[in-house]
């Protein structure tokens, strides 16, 4: 799963991300309204929330640990910091300004080292308030020329910690490995369920490009990337479109560009003559953070191990490669630690992966079926009384019904009493019965297994599996 | 009217020697006599300040304390906010927003049994010297009704010097309680930043904001403004510690205290002002002080910095109103342009003036020159205050450099305006206390208040000098 490098007509991409997440905190970042995605419009409101005349911020001590959190997760040196005001008017923002950080953010100077080997340098990571949402009604959606706007304050306020990466990032490949390895990290450590698609974890690219050796070119940042599959192709997009400026002998103009998931391009959204000049200064409301030695190593010692090392962990334990699909996926899913158990319950490694990987998508974290049943069911498979097959029908039984044994749903479905070298032979005598069907079989006539099949559930009874069937005589059909 | 009234009224009621609706409607009296002429109120709470003071009296009447400000009528200046009550902040891009909670002072004054009587007019969002720049028209001063009563807190400081409140509180950033107790005749203080919560407070400049108390005397201030101070959670700038009790500074006296005289103050103050400082002086020195010569540099530069900081923080305080939640809206062909209208028809002149000066001075490009530079000066402050409070305890100025100037005579130019804060803005740059006592009369018998400036948290020194003086102003008449 390495990064593919990027060049383009002689250029390469320099891309930084910066990347916006909310906090799983219970309240928001400066009120004591709930942080809750989906409740009806403007019901987790208070005075702080809507900016009312003579209310005051109280900072939440819980979002500046989440994000003490993913600073040391990622590496960071975490400081005394203070807050600041960034000011612009809009009419989702209730006071007109947004409480971020500045010039003295929580987190800095980090590193997150991706499943390739690579590693992105992350210049800081700072805690700020969420706006309001704005639906506009009428128009093109947005604010301009449409005929009214609504606003849902429930979000304002809400917890954000900005993860500023430095421009280290050279291909789309790769900056879909750090969009994934940082959600891993953020879930990993409790901070945020990091959805993309809900706007929990908002990804926003700096790209520029230069031929090799030349200074930094002019950069343009991409917003609305939803997915991270969406992001690789928004860079992609955008750094061709300003090779072809420049090959053309144009320039690039700094931007804010707008993805277009529809038509697959970038399209301008503000130029640099547009910017607000946000006239940021120390928020005389709140007060300098100072994370005293003792509050960053208890925070430091309660973080869970990380992604890389639970893959780590994992390819070890199951011997597959650790860049691999199925030890991706699975730590992905925070499911390595159920491998562990299944190994640890006498389960082989490399079949627990694979049965994991491909029948727990739905599973969540702590799946419902024991660690124990899945062991048993693989020592069933190793040890030669189902066939791998046969095992993968049992386990879809057992997801269906957790509480089940493995060797009573097995005889249920006469596996056990079917021991495979006997449903072979059946096979081997259904293709002898009927050589006329055998042969059209092979010359892929898709209907003349039927005919087959039923010769071997006329033998057994019933007892055998159609699928088992069907696949051995697919491995005995001459390619 | 110079003697205490709070503490003689909360003694009587929480004895049952007198009801607190009779207290209220004296008070009320004198409001429906003279407040057409005044206008020292946006608002007066008649029916509401009834029924509170009934139910204080009610209290009294079944064994319980409705405590230290029992049954005592106190006004609040209109930018401190009261449920369900109007807060227009003198502005009329504020004129019917009603906010849904009360200020922790409010919460204070009510826990302590006080009677809120009304809220009270001031310069409009607390931009002013004079109470002229509100919306709703000037505040007179009750002692000359052709001069002003000072601001931004004019109404505070007039509704006590007409007796229409026994105390009152107004809020302080550059001296807007300090130079319009002196210009009434009040006593009025400035306690160390973080003293009094800001919740509540709708903020001109968040830095140097502070709520604090006017009164009669300056054993009222005191009673006041500790029923009012301690620590609040829900103001992060709120000190963490619980306000020592002032009473054993009232009667301590001066002896052995120093007091600061600094020779490189700003020139500026009137002969009849400058001397009724030199005979608080010679006043103290009488009474067992020792007077001795400090320096503060940085003295000269406060106005200028003030003048950046204070509008860098009020046009990102004031940016919220915007006509999109609450407030006035003027309606127009888009957001960006419904903004320009509501806001240019909502905020004065002096208001919209500040809010460019504050928003270039935060511009980029200009903020190290400006925002940056006056910070400096900010520090400086503080170290060269640090630096005199080494050798005294506290420091004597005036507290404005005239008594109370007629209608009219300063707004045409706002500089000379502003330099009415001369002698009050230090202290707001430092966040020490500072308070002025009536002493004596100037031109045209009007009151000149002496100001007391200690350092932080030195309130105890300040009011054992403050009522050193009021004795001594007391005996001289």
């Amino acid at each position: 799963m390495s990064a593919a490098p990027w060049m383009h007509e002689g250029f390469e991409m320099v891309v930084g991300l910066e990347v916006h997440v909310e906090l799983a905190t219970a309240t928001k970042l400066f009120s004591g309204s709930p942080n809750r995605f989906g409740d009806e419009p403007n019901t987790n409101i208070d005075p702080v929330t809507l900016g009312l005349p003579g209310a005051l911020p109280v900072l939440n001590r819980q979002a500046v640990e989440l994000a003490m959190r993913i600073g040391l997760a990622l590496g960071c040196t975490v400081q005394e910091c203070v807050f600041a005001r960034k000011n612009y008017f809009y009419p989702d923002m209730p006071k007109a300004y947004q409480i971020s950080q500045y010039d003295r953010p929580l987190n800095v100077d980090g590193r997150l080292d991706l499943p390739d080997g690579s590693s992105v340098g992350v210049e800081r990571a700072h805690l700020e308030e969420d706006t309001g949402k704005s639906t506009h009604i009428g128009g093109s959606g947005r604010i301009h020329g449409s005929e009214g706007s609504l606003i849902d304050f429930n979000r304002a306020g809400v917890p954000l910690v900005e993860i500023v990466s430095r421009p280290d990032i050279s291909s789309p490949d790769q900056a879909r490995l750090y969009a994934a390895e940082l959600r891993a990290i953020l879930v990993a450590v409790g901070a945020s369920d990091a959805r993309m698609e809900e706007g929990s974890m908002r990804v926003d690219a700096n790209v520029s490009v230069r031929r090799p050796g030349e200074p930094l070119g002019t950069r343009c940042e991409i917003k609305n990337v939803n997915s991270v599959r969406s992001l690789g192709r928004a860079i992609d997009y955008e750094a061709r479109r300003q090779v072809a400026l420049i090959t053309a002998g144009e320039s690039i103009r700094q931007e804010t560009r707008h993805w277009d998931e529809a038509d697959g391009r970038t399209h301008t959204l503000r130029t640099k003559e547009d910017a607000d000049d946000y006239r940021y200064f120390p928020e005389p409301d709140l007060v300098p953070v100072c994370p005293d030695a003792a509050w960053i190593d208890a925070v430091r010692a309660s973080l869970p191990p990380l992604p890389a090392q639970r893959r780590q962990q994992l390819a070890e334990a199951t011997g597959q490669a650790i860049d691999g699909e199925a030890v991706m996926t699975i730590v992905e899913r925070g499911q390595d630690a159920y491998v562990h158990a299944v190994i640890a319950a006498g389960g082989a490694g490399e079949r627990a992966v694979i049965h994991v990987k491909e029948a727990f998508a739905e599973a969540g974290i702590d799946p419902a079926l024991p660690a124990a049943t899945l062991a048993s069911l693989i020592a069933m498979e190793t040890g030669g009384q189902l066939t791998a097959t046969q095992a993968k029908t049992v386990l879809a039984d057992l997801i269906a019904q957790p509480n089940g044994d493995p060797v009573a749903i097995a005889a249920e479905r006469g596996f056990e009493a079917m021991a495979s070298d006997e449903l072979e032979a059946m096979v081997d005598a259904a293709i002898a019965a009927d050589p006329d069907a055998w042969e059209k079989f092979c010359a892929g006539e898709g209907k003349a297994m039927g005919a087959l099949v039923g010769h071997v559930m006329k033998a057994s009874r019933g007892q055998a599996d159609g699928k088992v069937v069907t696949a051995l005589l697919q491995a005995r059909r001459p390619t | 009217m110079t003697a205490g009234q709070i503490r003689p009224i909360a003694n009587s009621v929480r004895s049952g020697a007198a009801r607190a609706v009779d207290v209220l409607n004296g008070y009320l009296a004198r409001i429906d006599a003279r407040e057409a002429e005044i206008n020292a109120f946006n608002l007066v709470l008649h029916d509401e300040a009834r029924e509170r003071a009934e139910v204080i009296d009610a209290e009294v009447a079944a064994g319980r304390d409705p405590g230290v400000l029992a049954g005592v009528p106190i006004a609040l200046k209109d930018n401190m906010c009261t449920r369900g009550v109007p807060t227009t902040c003198s502005s009329k891009i504020l004129q019917d927003w009603r906010p849904p909670y009360d200020a922790t002072v409010v919460q204070r004054l009510a826990a302590a049994g006080a009677v809120i009587v009304g809220k009270t007019n001031l310069d409009e969002f607390a931009m002013g010297s004079s109470t002229e720049n509100s919306a709703f028209g000037p505040t007179r001063n009750p002692l000359d009704v052709t001069r002003v009563p000072g601001g931004s807190s004019g109404g505070s400081a007039a509704a006590v010097a007409a007796g229409f409140a026994a105390g009152s509180l107004g809020s302080d950033t550059g001296g807007s309680i300090r130079q319009p107790a002196a210009l009434c005749g009040v006593v009025g203080v400035k306690p160390t930043y973080g003293t009094v919560s800001r919740l509540g407070l709708v903020a001109f400049a968040s830095s140097l904001d502070q709520i604090g108390p006017f009164t009669t005397d300056v054993a009222d201030a005191a009673l006041l403004l500790e029923a009012i101070a301690g620590h609040d959670p829900g103001d992060s700038t709120s000190i963490p510690k619980p306000f020592p009790s002032l009473e054993p500074s009232l009667t301590r006296g001066v002896e052995g205290l120093r007091i600061g005289r600094i020779t490189d103050l700003p020139g500026g103050a009137d002969a009849d002002v400058q001397a009724r400082v030199d005979a608080a002086f010679d006043a103290l020195a009488a009474a067992g002080a020792t007077i001795v010569d400090v320096t503060i540099p940085a003295f000269t530069y406060g106005l200028t910095a003030y003048y950046l900081i204070a509008p860098a923080e009020a046009s990102s305080n004031l940016a919220r109103y915007d006509g999109v939640r609450y407030g006035m809206r003027v309606a127009a062909a888009d957001t960006n342009a419904m903004y320009s209208a509501t806001r240019s028809a909502g905020f004065g002149p002096e208001v919209r003036r500040r809010i460019m000066l504050g928003t270039y001075a935060l511009s980029a490009g200009y903020y190290d020159a400006y925002y940056g530079k006056a910070l400096k000066v900010r520090r400086l402050m503080a170290h060269d205050f640090d630096a005199a409070y080494a050798d005294v305890d506290v420091v004597l100025t005036p507290a404005s450099p005239s008594v109370a100037f007629p209608f009219g005579s300063k707004t045409s130019d706002p500089l000379a305006m502003y330099l009415c804060d001369t002698y009050t803005i230090p202290s707001n740059l430092t966040g020490h206390p500072a308070m002025s006592v009536p002493f004596g009369t100037g031109a045209d018998g009007l009151p000149v208040g002496v100001q007391v400036l200690a350092p932080a948290l030195g309130e105890a020194t300040m009011f054992a000098v403050a009522a050193e003086l009021e004795r001594a102003a007391g005996a001289a008449q």
